[in-house]
């Protein structure tokens, strides 16, 4: 099992090969302008801010939430 | 006799309903209807029916971004027209809640949070246990908290406490239009909170609405009336009505209940009557 995971990231529940690299860069990878106002990423349960997302840098295993405003009340 | 000058009566036309506006947290809003973005048929319906309410405040949830399609964006289309008001709608924990108006506060740059807790998945109702802390959380950090809460004078008291300025008890539970279950206890709310309530949840129709804002509260907020009337463009414009109708009722001050009648008309001078000053 370890084996099978350790290239391994988690994005939005699903599981997803990780190559490294910065947040940043991960999130580009999903066709998504880190740039663009209107998303914001939790890494394992916290938010990781804006400013923070090219230092910042997932390794296999870890889980990513990456969400955005969608219709709501 | 001196008779005193009547002044023309305004005319009709410039007799236009305006009420006040409201003010949380040092921020002032023109409206005092809070709308949601949820379940209108299309969007245009969507961006119609809002700009018909007259709302200023949107509600918008935060969901995880769908990894294989792109599509526009809510706030691309909302932001600068609107203040964006994000909730934490579908939390179950504090925990969950706290973190959600964090990645809120990152998305789109606000620390308003409309937060939702909720205990049980079948009546939506808020989990007060969840609640609180979250909330107190949420205020240390910074957050203009306005919490989703049930119908409890005793809850609302302690979230104003806490230091929510602003405080959003449910009139029934959400989307099922069943209006204010219990009056009587947005009135205590109403008399034992200072900071500002804005009725969340259960509005079926505009007159629900008007009875909100005659027992005192500031503002309303509302989706699923609206969304999913069978027009709601022109439902966004009755609860708008409504509204400014309730609200100018309350500042108005409304008469007392009585059990037995009081004549309209006067009751010297009744033709025909012997003595008009005993007749009863």
């Amino acid at each position: 099992m370890a084996a099978d995971r350790s290239h391994i990231i988690i994005v939005n529940g699903e599981a997803h090969d990780f190559s490294g690299g910065s947040l940043r860069a991960l999130i580009a990878g999903f066709g998504i302008d880190p740039d663009r106002r209107g998303v914001a990423v939790a890494l394992n349960g916290e938010a990781v801010p804006r400013a923070a997302w090219d230092a910042t840098r997932p390794v296999p295993g870890d889980r990513i939430e990456i969400v955005r405003p969608l219709a709501g009340g | 006799m001196k008779k005193a000058a009547l002044k023309d009566p305004p005319s009709p036309r410039n007799r236009e309903a305006v009420t006040d506006g409201l003010t949380i947290a040092g921020r002032d809003f023109t409206s005092r209807l809070f709308i949601g973005t949820a379940q209108y048929p299309n969007q245009q319906v969507m961006l119609d029916a809002i700009a018909a309410s007259g709302a200023e405040v949107v509600t918008v949830a935060m969901r995880r971004v769908r990894l294989d399609a792109g599509g526009e964006s809510l706030f691309d289309l909302l932001g600068g027209r609107y203040f964006i008001l994000p909730n934490t709608a579908g939390c179950y924990t504090a925990r969950d809640a706290v973190l959600t108006a964090q990645l809120a506060r990152e998305a789109l740059e606000t620390d308003w949070v409309k937060l939702e807790v909720i205990g049980d998945d079948e009546t939506l109702f808020p989990d007060v246990e969840q609640l609180i802390p979250a909330a107190r959380e949420l205020v240390k950090d910074g957050f203009i908290v306005l919490p989703y809460c049930n119908d409890d004078p005793v809850t609302a008291k302690k979230l104003e406490d806490l230091g929510c300025p602003a405080v959003m008890p449910l009139g029934a539970p959400i989307g099922s239009g069943m209006g204010i279950r219990n009056p009587y206890n947005i009135r205590i709310i109403r008399e034992m909170c200072t900071v500002p309530i804005i009725l969340d949840a259960g509005v079926g129709t505009a007159s629900d609405v008007t009875v909100a804002m005659e027992l005192g509260c500031d503002g309303v907020l509302l989706n699923s009336a609206v969304a999913r009337a069978r027009d709601p463009i022109s439902m966004a414009r009755a609860v708008r009505l409504a509204l400014e109708a309730g609200r100018l009722a309350y500042t108005s001050g409304r008469i007392p209940h009585r059990l037995y009648a009081k004549a309209s008309s006067p009751e010297e001078g009744v033709i025909g009557r012997v003595s008009a000053s005993k007749a009863r």
